[in-house]
């Protein structure tokens, strides 16, 4: 009964060279902490061994971020796994229960120690010895500490887990807190509430197939998904531009799909793939199905609206200083894990766009120095 | 006698626990806990109300819209707001596509594996399958061919070893009664509704920019509508909508409800197990002429008492002394006592947290054991959900309702009686499902005589600035989410909430027993269900399931004095 394909015989039938392989094994074994003598065991266990495991924890969540997951179009979630993963351990679909679904997540741990890959969908309340979120009478930061230790990557799901997202909105009251504060190993953060599918099944396909972590930025955050602004991206930028702005619901403006920006949209403080990758399959995103984007994927996007108020007093200039505060406190937010840096500071366009520039031509402009709040610009 | 522990309960939203007492093969006692807790209520103290139905909404990402609609409404009903007919319809077309999108999923992918067994499947002949299938259902993929590329793609799967999601499952279990043939049928289906479900919700991403979590607007819907311009809800969009319900509606007749009756058709016997309460309650939906009509809503309102189908008593949101919650058996306190009952508008809660401290192996249910509420209806336990809402359809008259049901029974061949259990739950989410497909159809035709007939309005102005608001005012938003019986109620003074409350499906049916010792609907529901295996209680499983938990859904606070207030430092 034993007919296991390993990951090299997968990536063969799927055209990849042994080049290819060998550079995934490199990734693998770098995440793992395996270097040296330790890589060529890694190679011959990724040769000879399966799929790779999954372990996918729920804890303080909506299960938005698992819907999402299975609205991937592009690979299907059928294909992820049926043949791309062995998604060893999720409540939301697993067939087993109680103590057999438990059982699954300790093999998992025990047999591919060092070796699966955790996902993390839901913040874990910290407050109160953890009684705020228990699974089979057990503390979440209990399940996820011990989960941890032998993964060899970890991705936070959607923005409970990037950022505590709405049960960390004040007062907070259950000590809601991201997964890269509790962990000490690299987290990769895709927020968003929920993340788009094909982006979720972007980063685990940028893993398993390129064999190497994405580029993150200093939040942690997939570069390919969240380098650029929804607004620097968005097709109704040129009327904000040329200041055609809907003033107000289902006005003339509105029906001709003018800029969202004075009903609180907040495309210029958000970076997220919406406006390119758009959602559902290319469907449509927030913008276009005419409401504005609510920054979801930001980090405190509850705490900082209303969310029909717009973005600053005065539109123009002013817009870019609100960014930059936003951006300043989100970098003293999320400190730990990945090492920190400015996220985005006080630049006028002028600078945005320089900075743009640089980034494509491979230059980290955004990662070199912090720059100071209130920067004149 | 034996303590069975269930936690997790997979394949539910959210953290749900069941201990059961199993004696001599059959459950004598069961007790069901919310084991997770967010705090919804205190965080959306002191906002702006039309922003509360984004908070609210990520109170659920897999019944996604359902609180967002329940909170635009009780903003509305407090200020006194009527929404244009086309949101209306564009709401009705969302509460729709939500319906039928979590049915499929639910019964596929969440509930499909407490009957069928996947790896009976593998020795299927894809034949007999192909037959099965044919003489069911008019699908197009039904070929010998087809079974077996499926069946082959399974063996593939199965031999490496490594089973993931279906690893440790209950197969082989004695109480799997399906032939390997049907089993076929239905891990095909698994994975074609799988693909399928992923089109339905684009209906979401055309009116609300993306799914899960699309966007919705106190007052209207926030897409407007125009047939002259690209960067609106026109033609092509309107087009590929009506794409979408006419698969939607395919899906549904021919895969859905053909393998639906096909497989209960293996378990009648569970037509007399998990019945539970006797009491249904419906708060209807689907309003035609406005939300303040509830007489002209599609699902009808009404409470059934005793079983007895030949009455409907209305049921009044703003009256205190119907709806209440209690807190005997959950983690919060009240200051007029934990046996208090009060209404959501006067609701109050402080968590209270007296469960074992973590880790720990039991919880003690003579004490409080939940983070759930025990919401009552007049003091009495409600069944919420695809049954309370077919029976009080059923029993008020509507023609399309009595129509599916008296089929189903027909097909069955088993009385009206039959639907007052598990499998009457979980035929009466499937043909629930074929009665709203049909509706949608119909408020999508109504949605395009409007914007032929010139009418593209989406949303009312009038009260949409703060300051044509009164000083203070209240609302009661209800509905019906997937799982039953929705509400929110909230009280808003100087333009900002100053109270709201959610009292949803799973906490009418998941909830620890009440200040009088009543089980709610999945604790009576529980009782008497044999257990062939306790070390595999696959049946607590079926019966839970038939519920369809919710369990982030359900929990949650609220907080009228602003006490515990402070905030997390993050540096």
């Amino acid at each position: 009964m034993n007919e296991q394909r390993s990951v090299w015989q997968t990536m063969q039938a799927k055209g990849y060279s042994r080049r290819d392989f060998l550079q995934y094994c490199t990734f693998a074994a770098g995440i793992a902490g395996i270097g040296g003598a330790g890589l060529a065991k890694v190679v011959e266990a990724l040769e000879t061994k399966a799929r790779p495991p999954i372990i996918w924890l729920h804890f303080q969540e909506c299960t938005c971020c698992s819907e999402s997951f299975i609205r991937s179009s592009h690979p299907i979630v059928a294909d992820v796994l049926l043949d791309l993963v062995s998604l060893d351990y999720t409540e939301t679909l697993q067939a087993a229960a109680g103590v057999q679904a438990e059982q699954c997540l300790h093999d998992t741990m025990t047999n591919a120690h060092g070796k699966y890959i955790l996902l993390v969908e839901g913040s874990v309340p910290t407050k109160e010895g953890g009684v705020y979120c228990t699974i089979a009478g057990r503390a979440a930061e209990d399940i996820l500490r011990e989960a941890a230790e032998g993964a060899a990557a970890i991705i936070a799901w959607g923005s409970c887990a990037s950022n505590g997202c709405i049960q960390a909105a004040r007062p907070n009251p259950t000590g809601a807190t991201p997964i890269h504060k509790l962990v000490s190993k690299p987290v990769i953060n895709v927020p968003g509430c929920p993340p788009i599918a094909d982006v979720m099944t972007g980063v685990v396909t940028h893993i398993l197939v390129y064999g190497k972590m994405p580029e993150l930025d200093s939040q942690g955050r997939p570069h390919e998904f969240y380098g650029r602004r929804v607004h620097d991206t968005c097709y109704r930028r040129p009327y904000y531009d040329a200041g055609l702005f809907v003033e107000s619901w289902d006005d003339e403006a509105a029906r001709k799909g003018h800029c969202l920006y004075k009903m609180g949209c907040r495309g210029p403080v958000t970076y997220n793939a919406c406006s390119v990758t758009r959602w559902n399959g290319g469907v449509s995103y927030p913008i276009q199905s005419g409401h504005g984007c609510i920054g979801c994927s930001e980090n405190n996007f509850w705490d900082n609206g209303p969310f029909y108020r717009h973005l600053a007093s005065f539109p123009g200039f002013g817009i870019e200083t609100t960014a930059d505060t936003i951006g300043t406190v989100a970098g003293v937010a999320t400190v730990a894990g990945i090492g920190a840096h400015a996220v985005v500071t006080n630049i006028r366009k002028r600078k945005l766009v320089k900075l743009q520039v640089d980034r494509t031509r491979g230059v980290q402009a955004d990662h070199a120095e912090p720059r100071k709040d209130g920067e004149a610009s | 006698m034996n303590r069975i522990v269930v936690d997790p309960i997979t394949r539910i939203e959210g953290h749900l626990r069941i201990e059961a007492q199993v004696e001599d093969g059959r459950i004598t006692d069961a007790y069901s806990a919310g084991t997770m807790v967010r705090g919804f209520e205190k965080i959306l103290k002191g906002r702006d109300p039309r922003d509360a139905w984004a908070f609210t909404e990520r109170a659920c990402g897999v019944c996604t819209t359902v609180h967002a609609l329940a909170s635009v409404r009780c903003v509305e009903d407090a200020l006194g707001i009527s929404v244009p007919k086309n949101a209306e319809l564009i709401r009705n077309l969302m509460f729709c596509t939500q319906f039928v999108q979590d049915h499929v999923v639910h019964f596929y992918h969440l509930h499909a594996l407490d009957w069928v067994d996947v790896v009976s499947a593998l020795s299927a002949d894809p034949d007999e399958t192909s037959g099965i299938a044919k003489s069911i259902s008019r699908w197009p993929k039904t070929s010998s061919k087809y079974f077996a590329d499926v069946q082959q793609r399974i063996a593939t799967f199965v031999k490496s070893g490594q089973l993931g999601i279906f690893a440790n499952g209950y197969w082989g279990h004695p109480q799997y009664k399906l032939p390997p043939a049907v089993n076929l049928l239905a891990v095909a289906h698994y994975l074609e509704a799988l693909q399928w479900q992923k089109e339905i919700v684009k209906i979401h991403t055309i009116f609300g920019g993306k799914n899960p979590h699309p966007n919705y607007l106190v007052g209207g819907v926030p897409c407007p509508i125009n047939t002259e311009e690209v960067a609106a809800v026109n033609t092509e969009r309107l087009n590929m909508v009506g794409r979408l319900i006419g698969e939607a509606i395919e899906f549904v007749e021919q895969v859905y409800l053909p393998d639906l009756l096909a497989i209960a058709g293996f378990y009648k016997e569970w037509a007399s197990i998990g019945g539970g309460l006797s009491n249904y309650m419906a708060y209807g939906d689907l309003p035609t002429r406005g939300y303040n009509e509830p007489e002209s809503f599609r699902f009808p309102r009404g409470v059934i008492l005793g079983r007895n189908l030949a009455e409907v008593v209305p049921i009044d949101g703003r009256d205190k002394e119907q709806i209440k919650e209690y807190i005997t058996h959950s983690w919060y306190s009240y200051e007029e006592g934990d046996g208090t009952g009060l209404h959501p508008w006067d609701g109050e809660t402080e968590f209270n947290y007296t469960g074992p401290k973590p880790p720990y192996e039991q919880l003690n249910v003579d004490g409080k054991y939940s983070w759930l509420k025990t919401p009552r209806w007049k003091d009495q336990a409600m069944e919420v959900g695809p049954l309370a809402r077919m029976l009080v359809a059923y029993a008020s008259g509507v023609d399309e309702v009595k129509e599916v049901v008296d089929e189903a029974l027909a097909r069955l061949e088993v009385p009206v009686g039959a639907l007052f259990s598990t499998l009457g739950r979980t035929a009466a989410r499937g043909l629930e499902t074929r009665v709203v497909v049909r509706w949608m159809k119909g408020f999508y035709d109504d949605l395009i005589a409007n914007v032929k007939a010139g009418e593209t309005k989406t949303f009312t102005r009038e009260r949409w600035d703060p300051s044509t608001w009164p000083g203070s005012a209240e609302g009661v938003g209800m509905s019906e989410a997937p799982r039953g019986a929705l509400a929110h109620w909230v009280r808003i003074r100087n333009k900002t909430i100053d109270n709201y409350q959610l009292v949803v499906p799973t906490t009418w049916n998941g909830s620890p027993r009440d200040a009088q010792g009543q089980r709610s609907a999945y604790e009576a529901s529980l009782m008497d269900t044999p257990v062939a295996d306790p070390q595999q209680p696959l049946e607590i499983l079926r019966t839970v399931h038939s519920f369809d938990p919710c369990i982030a859904c359900a929990v949650h606070l609220y907080d009228p004095h602003g006490s515990h207030v402070h905030r997390v430092q993050f540096s």
